[in-house]
C-alpha cells in the first residue's frame, strides 16, 4: 500500500516536471517579450539589453531549471507586464476565479441534478424531451458567443445585470469576495451561467441515465415490491445511487470550468487568473503563464492523485492488481 | 445489398424509425454534410477567392440591392463583401472536415492507446496512463494553444496559412484522445478477464489479433457515443479557438471564425453577419449532439 | 512684489477657489478602455494607456493640452539660453505641491530627467541629445543637449516630474530593472502634482482617483470631476455594453461599426477626432531574394514598377467606406497632417487604377503575377486584419497573390524588426510632431540607434546623410528644405504603401463636453459636465 502510495506521488512528481518543461518550450513560440516590454521608440540595442537581462538569450532547458530553482523556494518571479511578484498577482486574482468557479458548479449541481431527476422520472413526457432538447443548445453554441448574447440580453435591452466586472468586493483578510454585496451577487450571475451551463447539460444528462438504470435494477423493483412510495424510491433510493458518478465527475468538471474560465472571464472582464492568463498571451508574460499552468497542473495532478487513492482505497481487487504490477 | 436489407430490418434501424427527434436529427445533419460537399457547386461566389471580391459589397443587407453595385444577396454580405450564404457553405465545409478529422484522429489514437494500456498492463498501462494524466492536465483549449503556438514556431512563415487547418485538427484531436483511452482501457479490463478472451489466450492466439478480433468490436458501442459527441464538442471547439484568435485564417474562415467576426456587429444592427453562421452552427452541433443521445441510448441494452 | 507676497497671493486665491468649489457638485467619472496602464512608474513604460492614467497623477513641464497642443504645467515658460544655442532654459511654476505636501522645485525636476536617463527607464530615448540637466536656482533648470536641438520640448510632453524626496523614502530613485526579482514601490503608488490623486489601485479591475483640493490649476481649469474610477474592459463587445447599459460614463475604443448605435442611444454621445497615427503597408524593396514569395532569385519589390501597382491597386476609398465606415482619412504619405514636413501634395493619394496598375506590373515583367506572404497583426490598429483582408483582395485584381497571416501583436511586430517579413501593415504615431522622427526610424538604413523599424530595407547613404544633419541643424528654413527633399525620394521610390490615418472615437454620456484628443489621453481637468 506505502509503496504503491509512493511511487504514484513520484509519478506525480515526474508528471508535473514533464508540463512544466513542455510548458516551457511552448514560451518561444507565443511571441517575443521585449517587444511589449519596450515602446516604439527602442533601439536594436536596447532589444538585445533587455534579452539579455531576462535571460531569454539561454537554451529554453536552462531558463527551465532557473524557473524550477526559484520555483522551489517559493518564487515565481516577477510579472513583465505589471513589475510585480506573480505570486501575489495570482493571490491576488485567485478569490474571484474560485467563486465564479464555485457558483456556476453550484448552479450546475443542483440544476443538474434536479432537471436530471425530473427528465428520468418523466422519460417520455412533452417537457422531459423539451428539457432534454433544449439543453443541448446551450452545449451547441461557443462559450463566447453565449455570453456576448446574455450580455446583450440582461444588461444591454433589459439593464437588470452588470456586463462586466465583479461590482463592490469587500476584503476579508486577504480574500476579496463579492458575496457580501447586492452589485457583487448580481454580477456573478451571468458569468456563473455562462461557465455552469456546459457542466449543467453534462450532470443533468448523466443523473438521466444513472437514474434510469438504477429504476430498472432489482432492488428498485423489490423496494416496489415492498410498497415503497414513488416518493421515497425515487428520492431516497434511486437518486441516492446516482450520486457518486455525479460527484466523481463533478470533481473532474473542476479542472474544466477552471479552464473555460479563461472564455468567460474574457467575455465579463471578470478580474480573474483567467483574465489574467489571456492578458499574460498576449504580452507574452512569461512568469505568469509559466504559474498558472504550473498551478493548474499541481491542482490537477492532486485531483487525479486522489481519485485514484481513493478507488485503491474503496476497490481491494486494484490493490491485488497492483502488488502483482511490479513483476 | 445484403448488409444494406440486413440493417434495414436490424433493431437499431427499427428504433431509429420510431424517434422522430433522430430522423430530424439525421435529415438535418445529412442536408449540412451534403451541402458543405457541394459547396462549389451550390454557393453562388467563391469567397475562398479575394481577388474576386468587391469590397464595395460589403453590409449589403438580406435581400436588398447593394447601394454602391446594385447586387443583390439573399443572406447579404460581411465586411469584405463576400456573401455570407456562400461563406457558410464554404465554412461548413472547414468546420466539418476539421471536425471529422480531429475526432477521427483522437478516435483511433485513443482507441489504440487504451486497448494497449488495458491489454497489457503493467509498465505500459502506468506510461500510456500517466500520459494521459499529462493530457488532462492541460485543459483542452490550453493545449490547443500549446500546439499552435509550437506549430508557428517550427513552419516558416509563408506557410502558415496551408498548415494551420491541420494544426487546428491536431490540437483538437490531442485534446480529445483522452476519453477514448480511458473507454477502451476500461472496457479492455473488462473483456480480458473474461472466459473467452483467456480461452482465445490458451489456444494460442496472438495478442494483437485477440485485441482486434474479440476485444475492440466490444468497444465500440461506447466508442462511437463518444466519437459523435466529440464531433459536436470539436466543431464547437474549433470555434472558442478562434474567439481566441487561433482559428482558421480570416481569408479562409470556418464557421467559428465567422461566428467571432460576426459577433462584433451584434450591437450595430449587421444581424446577419452573426446570425446565419450561428443558426447553420447551432443546428450542426444541436443535430449532431441528437445523434449522439439517441445512439447512446439505443445502444444501452439495459435500457431497453 | 517678493517671492514671499507672491506665494501668499496664490495661498489666499487657492482658499477662495477651494471654498466655493465646497458647493460644487460631485461629479464622478466612469472611464473604461481596452487596456490598463502597465505601471504607475512615470518613465518604466513609454505606452499610451499608461502615459494617459499618468497625466491625470503626475504633470511633465510642458503638457498636451486637449488638442495635444504644448501648454505650460510644471513649466511656464522655456527658451534657448541667449548666447548658447545648446541649453534651454525652463522657468518652474512656484507654490506647487506634490500631493504628499512636499513643495515642488528645481531639484525634482533635475532628479527626475536623470532618473529618466537610466537605463532601465523606457523614456530614455526621447532624451537621448540632453548632456546634462542643471538647477540655476529653485525655480530655474538647465537643459544641456550634444548639439543645438530645436525641438526638445516637443518631447517632453510626457516627461512626469517624481518628488525627489519621496522617491529617496521609498527606494524607487530608478526605474524597476526586469531582473530586480520585486516590485518597487513606484509600481503601485504615485505622488504626483497633478490634478487627481490616487485613492486605490488593483491592476487590471479598478482604480480610482480622487480629485486634489491643493491642485495648482484651480481657477484655470473647468476641474469639475471629482472622483475618477477607472476599469479597463477588453472585449469590444462588452465595452460598448457597458456604455449602453449605462455602467460607465466614457469609453475609448468604440468599434466603428457600433458608432451609430451609441450615438443613436439616448443619453449617449460620439465625439472623434483625427488620431495622430498613421497606417501603411510596408514591402521588402532592399534585398535582393525575398523568403516569403515563389519568384526564385530575385525579388519583384525591387523595381519600383511593382511597387507603383500596387499603391495605385489600392482602392482607399473603399476601405474607408467599407472597412473603416467612414471613420478614416485616407492619405498618400505615411504621417498625418500635424507634422512638420506635411503638405497636401504629399498627401494626395491615387485613385485606385487596376487597368494601368497592371499595365505597370506587365512593363516590369509580371504580368503572370506572383505569390508573397503578408503580415499583420490583429489586435493593435482599428480593424487591422480586416485592412489587411481588404488589401488581399486588392492585390489579386493586379495578379499577386497575397497569402494573410494574421497574428498578435506579439508576434507581428518581432517580424518586422527581425527583418522576417516581405509584406506587412503597420502603424505609425509622430508624438514629436517632426518628421525627423518618421525618418529616424522608417527611412534611415537600419543601424545601432537608427532604423529599427525600417522594414523595408531601403538604404541609401545620400537620404541617411540627410536626416542625420537634421538634428543639429539650427536653421529651421534649411532644415525643413532637407525634410522636404528626403520626402520627395520616399516618395518617388514609393517605399511604403500608406493607407490612412486613423480616427479616434470616444463613446460619452450626453450631457459630457470633452473634446477627443489626437493622442488618445483624455486629460480630465478639463472635462466638464453640462
Amino acid at each position: 500500500m506505502l509503496a504503491y502510495v509512493i511511487r504514484r506521488v513520484l509519478q506525480s512528481i515526474f508528471v508535473l516536471l514533464m508540463v512544466g518543461l513542455v510548458a516551457f518550450s511552448m514560451f518561444r513560440f507565443v511571441g517575443d517579450p521585449v517587444e511589449n516590454l519596450l515602446g516604439q521608440e527602442r533601439t536594436q540595442a536596447d532589444i538585445e539589453r533587455v534579452r539579455d537581462q531576462l535571460g531569454l538569450n539561454d537554451p529554453f532547458a536552462v531558463q527551465y531549471v532557473k524557473f524550477l530553482g526559484n520555483a522551489l523556494q517559493g518564487n515565481l518571479g516577477v510579472s513583465y507586464r505589471q513589475g510585480r511578484p506573480v505570486s501575489e498577482i495570482i493571490a491576488e486574482r485567485a478569490p474571484a476565479t474560485l467563486e465564479l468557479a464555485g457558483v456556476s458548479a453550484l448552479f450546475a449541481v443542483l440544476f443538474g441534478v434536479g432537471l436530471g431527476v425530473f427528465t428520468a422520472i418523466r422519460r417520455d413526457g412533452f417537457m422531459a424531451n423539451f428539457i432534454m432538447t433544449t439543453s443541448l443548445i446551450g452545449v451547441s453554441l461557443p462559450t463566447f458567443l453565449i455570453g456576448i448574447l446574455l450580455i446583450y440580453i440582461f444588461a444591454v435591452e433589459l439593464g437588470w445585470l452588470p456586463s462586466f466586472g465583479r461590482g463592490e468586493t469587500v476584503k476579508i483578510g486577504w480574500w476579496s469576495t463579492g458575496f457580501l454585496t447586492e452589485s457583487g451577487l448580481k454580477a456573478i450571475i451571468l458569468p456563473a451561467i455562462t461557465l455552469g451551463l456546459y457542466q449543467m447539460t453534462l450532470i443533468m444528462r448523466l443523473v438521466r441515465s444513472e437514474m434510469l438504470e438504477v429504476l430498472r435494477t432489482d432492488y428498485i423493483k423489490f423496494a416496489r415490491a415492498r410498497g415503497l412510495s414513488t416518493r421515497a424510491i425515487n428520492f431516497g433510493h434511486a437518486l441516492k445511487n446516482t450520486l457518486v458518478p455525479v460527484i466523481t465527475v463533478t470533481g473532474l468538471q473542476i479542472g474544466s470550468i477552471i479552464a473555460f474560465a479563461i472564455i468567460t472571464e474574457t467575455v465579463f472582464q471578470w478580474p480573474g487568473v483567467g483574465l489574467l492568463f489571456i492578458n499574460a498571451i498576449q504580452f507574452v508574460d512569461i512568469p505568469v503563464m509559466a504559474a498558472y499552468l504550473m498551478l493548474i497542473s499541481v491542482m490537477f495532478v492532486l485531483i487525479n492523485l486522489i481519485v485514484d487513492l481513493l478507488y485503491f482505497v474503496i476497490d481491494p481487487r486494484l490493490s491485488a492488481d497492483a502488488s502483482t504490477r511490479g513483476h | 445489398m445484403e448488409a444494406v436489407s440486413n440493417f434495414l430490418a436490424s433493431d437499431l434501424f427499427y428504433r431509429f424509425r420510431k424517434s422522430p427527434v433522430a430522423v430530424i436529427a439525421f435529415i438535418v445533419t445529412a442536408l449540412l454534410v451534403l451541402s458543405a460537399l457541394f459547396a462549389p457547386w451550390i454557393a453562388p461566389q467563391n469567397p475562398f477567392d479575394p481577388g474576386s471580391l468587391n469590397l464595395m459589397n460589403g453590409f449589403s443587407q438580406p435581400g436588398v440591392p447593394n447601394q454602391f453595385t446594385g447586387e443583390t444577396f439573399m443572406l447579404g454580405t460581411d465586411d469584405q463583401g463576400r456573401d455570407v450564404f456562400s461563406t457558410i457553405l464554404y465554412g461548413l465545409r472547414i468546420s466539418l472536415f476539421v471536425g471529422f478529422s480531429a475526432v477521427m484522429f483522437a478516435m483511433v489514437l485513443g482507441s489504440v492507446l487504451g486497448l494497449i494500456a488495458g491489454y497489457t498492463g503493467g509498465r505500459t498501462d502506468t506510461i500510456i496512463m500517466r500520459i494521459a494524466d499529462i493530457q488532462l492536465t492541460f485543459p483542452a483549449i490550453l493545449v490547443a494553444l500549446l500546439i499552435f503556438g509550437i506549430a508557428k514556431g517550427i513552419t516558416p512563415p509563408s506557410y502558415r496559412n496551408e498548415v494551420a487547418i491541420w494544426v487546428l485538427i491536431l490540437a483538437i484531436g490531442l485534446s480529445d484522445w483522452v476519453q477514448f483511452a480511458r473507454v477502451v482501457r476500461g472496457a479492455t479490463l473488462v473483456e480480458r478477464n473474461k472466459e473467452y478472451v483467456q480461452a482465445a489466450k490458451l489456444i494460442g492466439r496472438k495478442p494483437m489479433a485477440i485485441m482486434l478480433k474479440h476485444i475492440l468490436p466490444n468497444t465500440l458501442g461506447p466508442v462511437l457515443v463518444i466519437a459523435t459527441i466529440s464531433l459536436a464538442l470539436a466543431i464547437i471547439a474549433e470555434a472558442t479557438l478562434s474567439f481566441l484568435g487561433v482559428g482558421a485564417p480570416p481569408t479562409q474562415p470556418s464557421l467559428g471564425t465567422l461566428i467571432r467576426i460576426g459577433q462584433g456587429f451584434l450591437f450595430s444592427g449587421e444581424y446577419w453577419i452573426l446570425l446565419y453562421p450561428a443558426v447553420t452552427l447551432l443546428a450542426l452541433a444541436l443535430s449532431v449532439n441528437l445523434l449522439g443521445d439517441w445512439l447512446r441510448d439505443a445502444l444501452n441494452p439495459k435500457l431497453k | 512684489m517678493s517671492k514671499r507676497s507672491k506665494i501668499l497671493g496664490l495661498l489666499l486665491t487657492t482658499a477662495m477657489v477651494a471654498g466655493t468649489s465646497v458647493f460644487a457638485s460631485a461629479e464622478t467619472l466612469r472611464w473604461a478602455r481596452a487596456g490598463d496602464s502597465l505601471t504607475l512608474d512615470p518613465h518604466s513604460q513609454n505606452e499610451g494607456p499608461t502615459h494617459a492614467l499618468s497625466q491625470q497623477i503626475y504633470e511633465p513641464l510642458i503638457s498636451p493640452d486637449m488638442e495635444a497642443k504644448p501648454i505650460p504645467a510644471l513649466a511656464t515658460e522655456w527658451m534657448v539660453k541667449e548666447g548658447n544655442a545648446n541649453v534651454w532654459v525652463f522657468k518652474l511654476r512656484e507654490g506647487v505641491k506634490f500631493h504628499g505636501g512636499e513643495d515642488f522645485t528645481a531639484e525634482d525636476v533635475v532628479f527626475s530627467f536623470n532618473r529618466a536617463k537610466m537605463e532601465s527607464s523606457d523614456m530614455k530615448e526621447l532624451l537621448v541629445t540632453i548632456k546634462e540637466v542643471r538647477a540655476v536656482d529653485d525655480y530655474t533648470v538647465e537643459m544641456e543637449t550634444e548639439g543645438p536641438n530645436p525641438i526638445l520640448p516637443n518631447n517632453l510632453t510626457n516627461l512626469f516630474i517624481m518628488d525627489k524626496g519621496w522617491a529617496e523614502a521609498n527606494d524607487v530613485t530608478k526605474p524597476a530593472e526586469f531582473d530586480d526579482g520585486e516590485e518597487t514601490y513606484a509600481v503601485r503608488n504615485a505622488n504626483g502634482t497633478g490634478a487627481f490623486m490616487l485613492e486605490s489601485r488593483e491592476p487590471d479591475t479598478k482604480t480610482v482617483l480622487k480629485a486634489n483640493p491643493d491642485y495648482w490649476g484651480k481657477g484655470q481649469f473647468p476641474l469639475e470631476v471629482t472622483e475618477i474610477i477607472y476599469t479597463p474592459i477588453q472585449n469590444a463587445a462588452t465595452r460598448v455594453a457597458a456604455l449602453l447599459s449605462g455602467e460607465v460614463d466614457l469609453i475609448q475604443d468604440v468599434p466603428v461599426q457600433d458608432l451609430d448605435r451609441v450615438a443613436g442611444a439616448d443619453g449617449l454621445k460620439v465625439g472623434n477626432a483625427p488620431q495622430n497615427r498613421t497606417i501603411f503597408f510596408g514591402i521588402n524593396s532592399g534585398d535582393a531574394d525575398l523568403e516569403n514569395d515563389n519568384v526564385e532569385g530575385k525579388n519583384p519589390f525591387a523595381d519600383v514598377r511593382v511597387r507603383k501597382a500596387m499603391n495605385m491597386a489600392i482602392d482607399r476609398d473603399a476601405i474607408k467606406q467599407v472597412v473603416m465606415r467612414g471613420q478614416s482619412a485616407p492619405t498618400g504619405v505615411i504621417m498625418p497632417p500635424f507634422v512638420n514636413g506635411w503638405t497636401s501634395e504629399l498627401d494626395a493619394y491615387p485613385k485606385a487604377d487596376i487597368e494601368a496598375a497592371k499595365a505597370l506590373m506587365m512593363e516590369a515583367g509580371y504580368g503572370d503575377g506572383f505569390e508573397v506572404t503578408m503580415h499583420c497583426p490583429n489586435d493593435r490598429y482599428i480593424n487591422d486584419e480586416a485592412i489587411c483582408q481588404a488589401a488581399v483582395g486588392m492585390m489579386g485584381k493586379i495578379g499577386i497573390t497575397a497569402n494573410l497571416v494574421a497574428q498578435t501583436k506579439a508576434n507581428h511586430f518581432p517580424l518586422i524588426s527581425g527583418k522576417k517579413t516581405d509584406f506587412y501593415l503597420l502603424g505609425w504615431g509622430v508624438p514629436t510632431f517632426d518628421s525627423e522622427y518618421v525618418f529616424n526610424f522608417l527611412v534611415h538604413s537600419t543601424t545601432d540607434d537608427r532604423g529599427s523599424w525600417n522594414g523595408s530595407r531601403f538604404s541609401n547613404p545620400e537620404v541617411d546623410a540627410m536626416i542625420q544633419s537634421l538634428g543639429s541643424e539650427v536653421d529651421l528654413e534649411k532644415r525643413n528644405e532637407t525634410i522636404a527633399k528626403i520626402w520627395q525620394v520616399v516618395q518617388d521610390e514609393q517605399i511604403y504603401l500608406p493607407i490612412h490615418n486613423q480616427v479616434l472615437n470616444w463613446g460619452m454620456k450626453s450631457n459630457i463636453d470633452f473634446p477627443v484628443q489626437p493622442e488618445d489621453q483624455p486629460h480630465f481637468k478639463f472635462m466638464k459636465f453640462n
